[in-house]
């Protein structure tokens, strides 16, 4: 009997010479770059570096003007967006919150949610299910972008991606949405995590993406994560 | 000739009027005086090629045929006009072509084909007018709406994106409110009918010695027209104009790019 070789499990997602350039001006330049499947890759790298558009990516709402990016394997150019961005669900800068209830807000990603499900998705983000059929409208900058997460959740996507998604936080309310996608990703979801702020960067990743000027710099999980 | 008829010399004579819009424009400094004077120069130019263009169409003896292709010429004119209006729109001008063709056929299918005006050459072409130029103007306010909250409302529309919505789905709150604002003039200016002004078609009846109800009627049933083909331009257009602006991706085309 022959022995097992080791198989190199498919990366999450795979950035191979990846360029974008708008009017003009190059966004990104040959990313060549692999996300692991499991835990949290941080993005990290200064106003402009490109992380927010490099992320953007992921679920197809910037499309490259040159290489190819792959999620599981699958050439993601090849992938039907609407569906993609159900698997890989995104979570922007700032809390966009829409009219009406959280119930409201959560049946914008899935009509046919339920009261009882739509209480435990605001309990799993930590936010009281009380507030279910409350104005959204009127919610801290903290508990919005708590919504915003379970929002996404209810896609039941595969991965999450997060855009700076702390920045418009209060540190206490910040706290809260780092614990809860450490929670996320020890409970198996991959989350790509993008932020300007080094300390974050530390307390968060498990790998480390570092951008400037619009091209890798690291991407050293072991290096950078220290 | 009709007593109300306008000769050479009171088309002078109204235009003191244009000049005491420029010396007023002028006193406030509103810099409006250059504008005031080429439009109305335009306005007489056009509006005397186009009369005079009109008196041979409308001749007895032209064939209905010219007034037919001149009724064509208004569609694609007017369609031209509300892409020039909205250029960060690519190839819009097939919907806004489509839009004039649905608003021409269903406005001048009601109009001649339930007989409210004879089909001749002098009402096919400036009835024609009428129904297609309102739903212009209200086409041009519902692609530019929309062009605008593509821009400025970007956040919510990627919001609904990257939950799997549609272009269509996500911008349906925008899309709508910019319908409501391209199609609520008509609906006030028809609520207002008489109150508050007589409107041309009924003016201009009264004016040549029509009799006021018939007057009146000949309004109502063109004002009824007009509204309707005022919203179905706007909806064509409004819609058409999310489909052009979605990429392949399902996003929204960037408008103005704010940052990255």
């Amino acid at each position: 009997m022959l022995p097992a070789v080791p198989v190199a499990p498919t990366p999450l997602f795979e950035f191979r010479r990846v360029g974008l350039t708008i009017g003009g001006t190059r966004i990104l330049q040959d990313v060549d770059l692999v996300i692991p499947e499991r835990g949290i890759t941080v993005v990290v790298g200064p106003s402009g570096s490109g992380k927010s558009t490099l992320l953007r990516c992921c679920n197809r709402l910037e499309t490259p003007t040159a290489g190819t990016i792959t999620y599981r394997g699958d050439d993601l150019a090849e992938l039907p967006p609407r569906t993609l961005r159900r698997r890989v669900a995104m979570v922007f800068q700032a809390p966009v919150v829409f009219p009406g209830t959280p119930l409201d807000n959560l049946r914008a990603a899935d009509p046919a949610l339920g009261t009882d499900e739509g209480c435990r998705l605001l309990e799993r983000v930590g936010l009281n299910p009380d507030l279910l059929e409350r104005s959204a409208e009127r919610f801290s900058g903290g508990e919005a972008q708590r919504l915003c997460i379970a929002r996404a959740l209810a896609t039941e996507p595969e991965t999450l991606l997060a855009d700076e998604c702390t920045s418009a936080l209060d540190p206490d309310s910040a706290e809260v949405v780092e614990h809860l996608a450490r929670r996320l990703a020890d409970d198996g979801m991959p989350i790509v995590w993008v932020t300007h702020s080094v300390a974050q960067r530390d307390r968060m990743a498990d790998h480390v993406v570092a951008l400037a000027a619009g091209r890798i710099v690291t991407a050293d999980p072991e290096e950078e994560a220290r | 000739m009709n007593s109300n008829t306008v000769g050479w010399w009171g088309l002078a004579a109204s235009l003191i009027f244009v000049v005491v819009a420029i010396a007023l424009t002028s006193s406030f400094r509103l810099g409006l005086s250059r504008t005031i004077s080429i439009a109305t120069g335009r306005s007489l130019v056009q509006l005397l090629v186009v009369g005079s263009a009109l008196t041979l169409v409308i001749d007895p003896d032209t064939s209905l045929a010219w007034s037919w292709a001149w009724v064509a010429g208004i569609i694609v004119f007017a369609a031209y006009t509300v892409t020039r209006r909205v250029p960060q729109v690519p190839n819009l001008l097939p919907v806004t072509l489509a839009s004039n063709v649905a608003v021409a056929v269903v406005g001048l299918a009601i109009v001649f084909g339930f007989g409210v005006f004879d089909l001749d050459s002098r009402s096919l072409v400036p009835v024609s007018g009428m129904i297609i130029g309102n739903s212009m103007k209200s086409g041009v306010v519902a692609a530019m709406r929309v062009v605008e909250a593509s821009a400025e409302q970007r956040a919510e529309i990627e919001a609904g994106l990257a939950l799997g919505m549609s272009t269509r789905q996500a911008s349906a709150r925008f899309v709508r409110s910019a319908l409501r604002t391209a199609i609520s003039p008509q609906i006030e200016q028809t609520a207002g009918l008489g109150i508050v002004f007589l409107p041309g078609a009924m003016t201009g009846l009264l004016l040549a010695g029509a009799d006021p109800l018939d007057a009146v009627r000949a309004q109502l049933a063109l004002m009824y027209v007009i509204l309707s083909g005022t919203v179905v331009g706007s909806i064509v257009t409004g819609l058409g104009t999310v489909s052009r602006l979605t990429t392949p991706a399902e996003t929204l085309r960037v408008t103005h790019r704010a940052s990255r």
